[in-house]
């Protein structure tokens, strides 16, 4: 790529107890681009995940971002450097409405009062650049909201702090069609705005649809880095089940031997 | 999606409506909205309006202006520790200590003025730190260590009985003799000076709602129709207006002595209702309660410090019990050893369930603590003066409780179901 990664980490170690989770992994995110993070269960995925936003320490292994090395002790650190994450189990309060939800933790205050009016509108700003036209209301409730929108709100809520980099866990996993092909829109549009994405996904096709990248672990080491269209759907599948693919002649070689 | 893309795509947002257009627009909304589940506190007004025909048709004496007052210093204590109790409640926990909380910190007042000689201030004050640091006691052993709150509550229960007799010693109690004490219930804020605030209150609440409104108009948020904002100004003018006339009426029995005014605690009730409101709705604490009640692993992502969150609440309602102990100390004149005991707990959490507040947490507001409260009171007064036997007192405010964690618990369903 001729970009700088915004984020890059080298050789990244990771065990819990003798269980060796990560194996050297390395993982480039570029900004503008959906980088697509495949695998089994029990691939890595979700502990990579976690280790980017520092909720797992790393055992070795060097963090970049935006070029320079840094240390990230804890998920504040983590979107101190503007990166997000949504998780699976998405994390929004039912019971408060889409504005609450996009500030909380981080509401804008005016003194001691909470200052509703800029959260509004910034958040009215955030879901409109995202073309985000399904929600009746910036100011209804999270629990009236169907599975996708509730989906597109935790997106927006990670892209309403200038984050340089969103990471998704399965954001599709739950929807129906529909919703799938929203969601999808809005991570390619979260990604045309110059930020850069990591998408962790199951389904294939999504991933063929979406990313510009596909990094395969397997059994806690990457089995490849390509870029999407360099693969086909079969060889990305082989590689997910057995760690490598016998007609891959990718840019990035297979380093995994087990 | 569910929802259908129709008109005007122009803003990129297109179906964000920013406003109900009409006031029939905005009734409409609202019946929806209660036939979705989130009836708020609909089901306690129109029963605290049934209550006051049934009492009205069948004593004369229960709207005179004397009853009037009489409920009023009646509701107070429960309404303080109801309040307190909703921020408990909408973390999805329970305090059933509060009330023995508020008897010992009452006693602890009552000590220190009766034996030592203390000024009230202190006293007070006294009485306050006495309950922040049960609260706090309780907060920890619940958020620290996991104890469901109903456990640790349930023992703090039973010790501060147990506190409160020891104080006191046995079958005594403490005469709380001090006049700004007893004033809180017993003294009358001057006529004049009760229409003022009346008339201040009603000219604050109108400028701010205007404007408040004026602001979300001109910015172009999500606003009400200005017709429900004005409503809503009215309905609060006539309410003031009422109390105020009626209880600025003389009221002594005894022809040759005058009553009248407001008693102090009902301007003392106002504040805190005002104060609470503002903090649950206005500041980021307020939120952050909302947040950790709705979904406590969210509030963790976000950043919150749930612990923290979780032991203020309970140093809030104990503290808030501590004042609630102190009316009540005001009203009977003393402090005995069964003080907040017996039914008093349970008569602030049904005050707070019937009002609207959630026993499942993340829903409520400090308001229904006082609207659900002066149905509690009311019940107990409208039966006191049918010379009822008191039996029928525990049965109907049972009922009345049952009834309303019924409405609680179906509103939910409903809600779950209609997606509201």
């Amino acid at each position: 790529m001729s970009t700088t990664p915004l984020l890059e980490l080298r050789g990244i170690n990771k065990s819990f107890g003798v269980v060796h989770v990560l194996h050297d992994v390395d993982l480039t995110i570029y900004p503008g681009q959906v980088t697509a993070l495949v695998g089994d269960n029990g691939a890595g995925k979700s502990t990579l995940v976690k280790a980017v936003a520092g909720i797992y320490p790393l055992d070795s292994g060097e963090y970049h971002f935006d070029g320079k090395p840094v240390t990230v002790h804890g998920p504040k650190d983590a979107s101190a450097l503007g990166i997000e994450v949504v998780y699976q189990d998405l994390a929004l309060c039912e019971n408060l409405d889409i504005v609450e939800n996009m500030f909380l933790g981080r509401e804008v205050k005016t003194g001691p009062v909470l200052d509703e009016t800029t959260m509004e509108s910034k958040a009215r700003e955030v879901l409109a650049s995202l073309s985000v036209r399904t929600v009746k209301s910036v100011r209804q409730s999270v629990s009236s909201l169907s599975g996708g929108q509730r989906q597109t709100v935790a997106i927006a809520k990670a892209a309403l702090w200038n984050s340089k980099v969103v990471l998704l866990d399965e954001p599709t996993a739950a929807l129906g069609v529909a919703q799938t092909r929203q969601v999808l829109d809005l991570v390619r549009r979260l990604a045309d705005s110059g930020v850069g994405v990591l998408l962790i996904s199951h389904n294939l096709s999504d991933v063929f649809e979406v990313a510009d990248r596909i990094t395969a672990l397997y059994l806690g080491r990457v089995a490849a880095d390509v870029a999407t269209k360099d693969v086909t759907s079969r060889q990305v599948v082989e590689l997910i089940t057995t760690g490598s693919s016998s007609d891959l002649d990718g840019a990035s070689a297979p380093s995994a031997t087990a | 999606m569910t929802d259908i893309i129709t008109d005007a795509e122009e803003a990129g947002f297109a179906n964000d409506r920013t406003q109900s257009n009409t006031l029939g627009e905005a009734t409409r909304a609202y019946v929806n909205r209660v036939r979705g589940g989130d009836m708020g506190a609909l089901p306690a007004i129109l029963g605290l309006i049934v209550l006051f025909i049934v009492f009205g048709l069948a004593n004369d004496r229960f709207f005179s202006a004397l009853n009037m007052a009489n409920l009023i210093t009646q509701a107070g204590a429960i309404i303080v520790l109801a309040m307190g109790l909703v921020m408990v409640l909408l973390l999805g926990d329970i305090d059933l200590s509060a009330g023995v909380a508020g008897g010992a910190s009452a006693c602890v007042m009552g000590l220190l003025i009766a034996k030592h000689d203390q000024p009230w201030g202190i006293a007070v004050l006294a009485a306050l730190a006495t309950g922040a640091v049960i609260g706090l006691v309780i907060g920890v052993l619940v958020s620290k260590l996991g104890i469901p709150s109903f456990v640790v509550t349930l023992a703090f229960f039973l010790g501060l009985q147990g506190l409160t007799l020891k104080l006191i010693g046995d079958g005594g109690s403490v005469r709380v003799d001090q006049e700004v004490i007893k004033g809180i219930t017993k003294n009358n804020v001057p006529v004049m000076w009760g229409w003022v605030f009346a008339l201040v209150i009603i000219v604050v609440f109108a400028l701010l709602s205007l404007r408040s409104h004026h602001r979300k108009v001109s910015k172009g948020l999500q606003h009400q129709p200005l017709a429900v904002v004005v409503a809503q100004i009215v309905a609060l003018a006539v309410i003031l207006l009422i109390v105020t006339y009626v209880l600025n009426i003389n009221r002594a029995p005894n022809p040759g002595f005058v009553i009248e005014g407001i008693p102090y605690v009902l301007p003392l009730v106002a504040a805190l209702l005002i104060f609470w409101t503002f903090i649950l709705g206005r500041t980021s604490y307020g939120r952050h309660v909302y947040a950790v009640g709705g979904n406590p692993e969210a509030a963790r992502r976000a950043g919150i410090n749930v612990d923290r969150i979780r032991i203020s609440v309970f140093v809030i309602a104990s503290s808030m019990a501590a004042l609630s102990g102190v009316i009540a100390a005001s009203n009977l004149g003393k402090v005995s050893t069964s003080s907040g005991g017996s039914n008093t707990l349970l008569y602030a959490v049904g005050a707070a369930v019937i009002g609207g507040t959630s026993l499942f947490g993340g829903k409520g507001k400090a308001r229904d603590a006082v609207i659900g409260g002066l149905v509690i009171a009311t019940i107990a007064n409208g039966l006191g003066l049918l010379d009822q036997a008191s039996y029928i007192n525990f049965i109907v405010t049972g009922g009345v409780l049952l009834l309303a964690a019924s409405v609680d618990a179906i509103s939910r369903r409903r809600r779950s179901a209609t997606g509201l």
